[in-house]
């Protein structure tokens, strides 16, 4: 079973997406779906990282809307400095000290940075330790890196663990 | 297609141009090449959130088009997973490549705990695909 269908859960999904993007969901775009959901992931088999298993699902929809809040809110906080005038702005690389190990929760955590405006995220270190942030406005850079770590890395610890 | 939809539409597909433009400026204005990366990050986000949710209810809404279209949920998830990559490499590369930036601050590949190679006893404990594949070199 392993050997047919090393990631199940991403095979599933592979076929859900398959009927959204044909949106119909007759027999044919079904067996269509079902193929792609096979024969994807075998193939791309050795690329997968070990997805850590996700520990709390409420805390995942938490996570979630606290990201798609700090977007909103970024966003227009953004706006306003971007229209504002020039010379307020103090731009600074932020050093984020990761305790994150697992490849794949690491990327969650830089594209969550990387997504919420204000904050992209631009280098990671050798050993995976250093995430280096680009802020575009900062007041207080330890101030700015407890608040990520705080608001982002704690909640994915406490789903994946890792 | 009611009036009150008409003006929800309306409304989020401004708020939404009006967002990817602002990102624009701050792409034309901003002064080094690291601030000018933080536009495109909101016309992505909120940007296209706005007109994907005013897409998303004009054609699940409307009597006069049928069926039910769930595409802007995909686009959604794709623009979520693809666009920080693309913002990652960019600033990888600027960063690599030295470009000037404002703030005064020394070299952030010069900072000490930004060490290139993975030191050997760190390998220990780890299974093989934590080992970083050695790319991370200037």
């Amino acid at each position: 079973m392993k050997k047919i269908f090393p990631h199940p859960v991403l095979s599933a999904w592979l076929l859900v997406l398959w009927l959204f993007i044909q949106n119909s969901f007759g027999l044919g775009s079904i067996i269509m779906g079902a193929c792609v959901g096979f024969v994807l992931p075998i193939v791309t088999e050795k690329f997968w990282p070990n997805i850590p298993k996700i520990r709390s699902i409420p805390k995942l929809v938490r996570y979630i809307a606290v990201f798609l809040w700090d977007v909103l809110v970024a966003n227009i906080q953004v706006a306003f400095w971007i229209l504002g005038p020039q010379e307020n702005l103090r731009p600074r690389f932020l050093y984020v000290p990761l305790e994150l190990t697992n490849k794949f929760t690491i990327t969650v955590f830089a594209s969550t940075i990387s997504l919420t405006p204000g904050t992209v995220s631009s280098h990671i270190s050798g050993d995976r330790k250093l995430l280096i942030v680009h802020c575009l406005n900062t007041d207080d850079d330890d101030a700015t890196v407890r608040e990520i770590k705080e608001r982002y890395e704690k909640p994915l610890l406490e789903i994946f663990g890792c | 297609m009611a009036f009150w939809l008409e003006i929800v539409v309306s409304f989020f597909l401004v708020a939404g141009a009006a967002f990817a433009l602002i990102g624009s400026w701050g792409l034309v204005k901003l002064d080094d090449f690291y601030m000018r990366l933080h536009g495109p990050t909101k016309a992505t986000t909120l940007g296209l959130g706005g007109i994907l949710l005013a897409s998303a209810l004009y054609f699940n809404f409307n009597p006069d088009v049928a069926g039910v279209s769930i595409h802007e949920v995909l686009i959604t998830i794709f623009l979520f997973i693809t666009a920080p990559v693309s913002a990652h490499m960019m600033a990888k590369t600027a960063l690599q490549k030295h470009f000037d930036y404002v703030g005064g601050q020394q070299d952030p590949l010069n900072h000490p705990r930004n060490v290139h190679t993975i030191q050997e006893h760190d390998l220990s404990g780890m299974d093989e695909s934590q080992i970083p594949d050695g790319d991370e070199e200037e």
